[in-house]
């Protein structure tokens, strides 16, 4: 166990170096930073100066040295574009972002779930049919053009709903959420709802595959030859041991949502870091792009590890396979 | 259809010598013809690729004269609505293009933008793929470790890292001709990893095979030896990956010329259609990034359903 858990981390570090590194070496090979940052009649001395206040004068080794000293710390030093420190725009941009996942996640398991369920069950009814084909289309459609179309039925032609923005947020600390007014709900609908479509199709694929797969497992038909009903054989028996693989795609999901999030916030001008990164991307920010780039790496180097160590957890199978190689 | 009844009935009688004959006596092409989702699958694969290849002749203008382009035409509506001319039958965009015209060209582009991704991958993936099968040791934990971090991102989100940092990179005067390039290497290296995987699992079964010994023991360079003796018997399942990967990477050109970091509006593909269309969205004209969207879900849709049933064909284990 420990052995495996010390392994798991050592890579884990070893990819965040490495994602690091291309970061750090983003800083080194981009053309001049200071001609993006100022105006046209500022003058040499004022370069240099701002030349050296960043710190750009000092050696390779030094740069990097100091480039994880500091990212260890959150500190990615000024925006290119606004002359502000990243870590604070990125703690501003932050909360929109996992807002937004955190609900299109909630939504996908909890409409996808069910549908899995029904869809394992009642394989061929006509309900089951007509949800696996509008899912064949929900994993088929780009996410831009689901939002798309969604703006155009929802926001041009019924004016029902907001088509870009947060609507109004409210400050808590240095959290704003959009969650506890009307217009903030009204305009994170159709983004998450963009946002989950493609986890939901996956999610409801998923279980009705497991479902299928485990009612023809014998312990089911001697369920069934108990007597037991067959609410308790489907939700009791069937649905549990579904449930190991669910979770661990649902983990490893969450991931995906982030870096399908880029593209929902740039359909929806939804004021969440991926916007900001296809923002410093136009403007060649480079140490907005490298503090993105390094917090997705730490994101996804968290969210595989801790999924790693659950699925230990949940299935003993594992476990002891594991014991028996390090055993022999 | 009536050929293959035709030719059963005449069983047992061996069926006429030829290609064509023995394509249309195959188990592949049964299976086919008894799938109507299919071949209607590749039928409108084939008439949007058809119609995209075809396009510097069948367009009505050609999308990238400026000359023929006027500012007074923008804007029109498709021609079945008010203030619409059959001129341009899909209407125009806000500089005056031919929706269709410029929809058939960027149907091109992103077709070609993913062919050349996938077969950059291909090429890349299979290579080291057979690199790493065949020399074991440590290239092949190096390779494969490789593989497994980068199989643990999106790909998506891998070819976005890359062709965004490769722009910030490059000098803006280049930045507008390499775009293209940028593109493809950013998707080709988001999608090697299956196929290097793939090949390295079937390099390490081929490897110890008697076929393989023999040409060993007579004194084959190895280079001919896993090229010529090795490869064809590898390369089966990767033609199928290649063939879903298409769709994924048409995808994923489309998504990043959505965002502003695949083709410039001046040489737009489907994605850069939407793009500028959805600008436009707000304010009625659904045209100009509808139409493209549609162009674009149902290329992709198609050959997903040519993959997943050339999927389903070629693995054994379903048959």
């Amino acid at each position: 166990m420990l052995a495996f858990v010390i392994q798991r981390l050592v890579q884990s570090v070893l990819v965040m170096l490495a994602v690091g590194f291309i970061a750090f070496a983003l800083f080194n090979f981009v053309g001049d930073p200071i001609s993006n940052m100022v105006g046209q009649d500022t003058t040499m001395a004022d370069r240099a100066a701002l030349r050296e206040e960043l710190g750009l004068n000092d050696n390779f080794v030094v740069q990097f040295a100091r480039f994880v000293g500091r990212a260890v710390r959150g500190d990615f030093g000024l925006s290119y574009q606004q002359a502000r420190p990243v870590g604070t725009i990125i703690l501003e941009k932050m909360p929109a972002t996992l807002e937004l996942s955190f609900l299109a996640a909630l939504l996908a398991l909890v409409v996808g779930v069910p549908m899995g369920i029904y869809t394992g069950l009642h394989r061929h009814s006509w309900v089951s049919q007509a949800m696996l084909a509008v899912s064949l289309v929900g994993v088929s459609l780009p996410t831009f053009l689901i939002g798309i179309f969604l703006i155009l039925f929802f926001a041009v032609i019924l004016h029902w709903l907001p088509s870009f923005g947060r609507g109004t947020v409210v400050h808590i600390g240095w959290w704003t959420t959009g969650l506890l007014t009307v217009e903030g709900w009204r305009a994170i609908i159709l983004p998450a709802i963009t946002l989950s479509l493609f986890q939901l199709t996956l999610i409801m694929r998923l279980v009705r595959a497991e479902m299928i797969e485990v009612l023809r497992t014998d312990y089911i038909k001697f369920a069934r030859a108990r007597g037991l009903t067959n609410r308790a054989i489907n939700f009791g028996h069937a649905l549990k041991n579904t449930l190991v693989p669910v979770i661990t795609i649902t983990g490893l999901q969450l991931g995906s949502i982030i870096a399908f999030a880029v593209i929902t916030e740039t359909v929806f001008q939804w004021p969440g870091m991926g916007l900001m990164f296809i923002q410093a991307v136009g403007f060649a920010d480079i140490p907005v792009m490298a503090a993105y780039l390094v917090m997705v790496g730490f994101l996804f180097v968290v969210i595989n590890l801790s999924v790693d160590l659950l699925y230990y957890v949940v299935d003993p199978r594992l476990r002891v396979d594991r014991e028996a190689v390090a055993g022999g | 259809m009536a050929e293959i009844a035709a030719a059963n009935a005449a069983s047992p009688a061996r069926p006429p010598p030829g290609r064509w004959w023995r394509i249309a006596d195959s188990d592949l092409w049964w299976s086919f013809t008894h799938s109507p989702v299919t071949v209607a699958a590749a039928a409108i694969a084939a008439a949007i690729i058809g119609a995209a290849l075809l396009a510097s002749f069948i367009a009505p203008h050609d999308p990238y004269d400026l000359a023929s382009v006027s500012l007074l035409d923008a804007t029109d509506p498709p021609a079945w609505l008010d203030g619409g001319n059959w001129t341009y039958p899909l209407g125009t965009d806000n500089q005056g293009r031919d929706m269709l015209s410029a929809i058939l060209y960027g149907t091109r582009l992103s077709l070609v933008v993913g062919c050349a991704a996938v077969t950059l991958a291909l090429l890349l993936g299979v290579g080291l793929g057979l690199l790493a099968g065949w020399r074991g040791g440590f290239v092949d934990a190096l390779i494969m470790r490789v593989a497994d971090v980068q199989l643990s991102f999106p790909a998506i989100l891998v070819a976005l890292l890359i062709d965004g940092i490769a722009r910030s990179v490059l000098p803006r005067q280049v930045q507008t001709q390499i775009t293209l390039y940028v593109l493809i290497a950013a998707i080709a290296l988001s999608y090697w990893v299956h196929f290097a995987r793939t090949v390295r699992g079937s390099t390490m079964v081929e490897r110890d095979k008697e076929y393989i010994q023999a040409a060993r023991v007579i004194g084959v360079h190895p280079v001919r030896m896993v090229i010529g003796h090795l490869l064809p018997n590898v390369i089966g399942p990767v033609l199928v990956i290649a063939t879903i990967n298409l769709a994924t990477a048409i995808l994923t050109e489309a998504t990043l010329s959505f965002l502003g970091v695949g083709l410039p509006p001046t040489e737009p593909s489907l994605g850069t259609l939407i793009r500028v269309g959805n600008d436009f969205l707000l304010s009625g004209d659904w045209w100009i990034s509808i139409f493209p969207g549609i162009v674009l879900a149902l290329l992709i849709l198609s050959i997903n359903l040519v993959g997943d049933w050339l999927r389903d064909a070629f693995n054994p284990k379903l048959r």
